[in-house]
């Protein structure tokens, strides 16, 4: 007998995005826009937290759902985006945003239920719903939409008869946001159908116009919402594994159940360096929200200079361009070959993503510069 | 952030930027950032345009010196008098009235300590309101103009990510 993945595993297909990861690896002088994390540090008072943190010797687990300190820090900075959480039992700190995601998978999903995912979307969202034995129901959103979730959208989909809803606004790869009025009319779909939602919040602070509004904010949609941030996009902090969920006591406790068998604790270093970032970070974070900004005014004008359609991302750090050529796929591979560029194909994200390119604009504005003259020569 | 503001903070970011480029990272027109830049130029808000050299980088060995002076003045002689003639050495790079110990802070630059020494002991020791010269040569610089020279830059994230 040889040890065989488990039918739930082998279901899952590998990240569409891995082939084209390792062509990339392979290449040198790549300039990569391909990469979903910031360039930035993280600010250098979270960084000084954690190493105190380490030379006094805190070093030991924490209580399941964080430190209490930091679920109160957490509590009172989220009240920006008019969402009220009791630190004692309405907020659970993770591993990441994905862990808070995946504990939510297992502990709300039950086998055969279904899952509507909003799409193009983050890559983890479909194997964590098939991990928990639900069942995915794409819900591809429209570029005439500007990629937004619309009742329309969710009707056409069959949404109606899905057990859960999950999303991210800001949106990864399409930088889409969505505004109050818009997520007032999803909101509304939701409770006339019985959906409940897990909205994944983790470019909330990279919303470069308007204002971030979380789903939550609704009336009777608090009950029926899991709201998941962290400290990765925002504040850099990517490696050093902090996210969080916020939602009500029921849900946040079986995802504790899920959370206490297998983390057991976030990492203790990291949850003194949030407590920090949530303290004393603001300003960086300002700095490096504007900076994005105008690198995302410089790629938009770009693409547009070279007849490039783009869809004007509104938030996280992507952008999501129509692709100058029939194959996605086959462009961005060409593109690597020619000239050294890397963008990941729009396919790696699910439906609605097909003939699109996402190019993250988290890379220094030189590298930015050098990637668009190269496109350019590309696609002339 | 006015455009004004916006465009001095770009333009100390990195004074290569070009217009165009300017343009791009504002989502403004060309022409109103030219005219922009005409104007804080003319207006005498934008000085000069220099670049940040680390010269140890191509083993330049040129020395860098930091002298505090103090002065004594009198009634026909004023701190901007003195700072006249102090700025007046093309040897003195960077020049300021600081408030404590001493009163001017001196950036001095020369092909080696010799004439470093040379100059502050021949042309600014020997002026009349200096009353005390401190040097302090420069044995490594870290950081200048917001630029860490000992920041390779190095990305090491994955090529590709979710």
């Amino acid at each position: 007998m040889t040890l065989t993945p488990s039918d739930r595993v082998a279901e899952v297909p590998p990240s569409g995005i891995r082939r084209f990861f390792e062509l990339a690896e392979e290449m040198d002088d790549v300039i990569s826009l391909g990469v979903g994390e910031p360039d930035f540090s993280a600010p250098w008072a979270a960084r000084e937290a954690a190493i105190t943190s380490l030379e006094r010797g805190q070093t030991s687990y924490t209580a399941n759902r964080g430190k209490r300190e930091l679920r109160e820090e957490i509590a009172r900075d989220v009240r920006r985006w008019n969402l009220e959480y009791d630190p004692d039992d309405e907020i659970l700190v993770t591993a990441g945003a994905s862990e808070a995601l995946d504990l939510a998978f297992r502990a709300l999903v039950n086998p055969g239920d279904t899952v509507a995912v909003a799409q193009p979307c983050y890559v983890s969202y479909e194997p964590g719903v098939t991990f928990a034995g639900g069942e995915v129901l794409d819900v591809p959103t429209r570029v005439e939409d500007e990629f937004k979730l619309t009742p329309e959208v969710l009707s056409e989909a069959g949404a109606e008869d899905a057990d859960l809803l999950v999303y991210c606004y800001p949106n990864n790869p399409t930088g889409a946001t969505m505004n109050r009025a818009e997520l007032f009319e999803v909101a509304q779909f939701c409770r006339e159908h019985d959906v409940d939602v897990l909205s994944d919040e983790i470019y909330a602070d990279l919303t470069y116009e308007g204002e971030h509004v979380s789903i939550a904010e609704f009336d009777g949609m608090r009950e029926r919402t899991v709201v998941f941030n962290g400290f990765s996009k925002a504040y850099a902090m990517t490696g050093l594994r902090l996210g969080y969920a916020m939602g009500p006591a029921e849900v946040i406790s079986a995802m504790n159940r899920v959370h206490q068998y297998t983390m057991l604790s976030a990492p203790t270093t990291a949850q003194h360096a949030a407590i920090e970032a949530l303290r004393n970070c603001e300003e960086e974070v300002a700095e490096m929200r504007k900076q994005y900004d105008r690198r995302r005014n410089f790629v938009l004008s770009r693409f547009e200079e070279m007849g490039v359609d783009c869809f004007e991302a509104t938030g996280a750090f992507y952008v999501f361009p129509e692709c100058p050529g029939d194959d996605a796929e086959q462009f961005a591979e060409d593109l690597l070959e020619a000239e050294q560029v890397a963008m990941v194909p729009g396919s790696a994200f699910g439906a609605g993503a097909d003939g699109h390119l996402r190019a993250s604009y988290a890379t220094g504005l030189d590298e930015l510069k050098e990637a668009m003259d190269r496109l350019e020569r590309f696609v002339a | 952030m006015d455009e004004r503001d916006e465009l001095l903070e770009l333009l100390c970011e990195n004074a290569r930027y070009s217009t165009a480029d300017l343009a791009r990272l504002t989502g403004r027109d060309e022409e109103a950032v030219e005219e922009a830049i005409d104007e804080l130029e003319a207006q005498g808000v934008v000085q000069g345009y220099t670049a940040i050299v680390d010269w140890d980088a191509v083993g330049d060995e040129r020395v860098q010196a930091h002298v505090e002076c103090n002065v004594t003045l009198d009634r026909e002689t004023s701190y901007r008098d003195v700072a006249k003639r102090l700025a007046g050495f093309p040897e003195v790079q960077g020049l300021r009235l600081v408030s404590g110990d001493y009163d001017f802070a001196l950036e001095v630059e020369g092909q080696n300590m010799r004439e470093v020494s040379r100059f502050i002991s021949d042309k600014v020791a020997p002026l009349p309101e200096i009353t005390q010269t401190v040097t302090h040569y420069i044995m490594e610089t870290y950081k200048q103009g917001g630029y860490r020279f000992d920041d390779g830059g190095d990305d090491d994230r994955l090529s590709v990510t979710p």
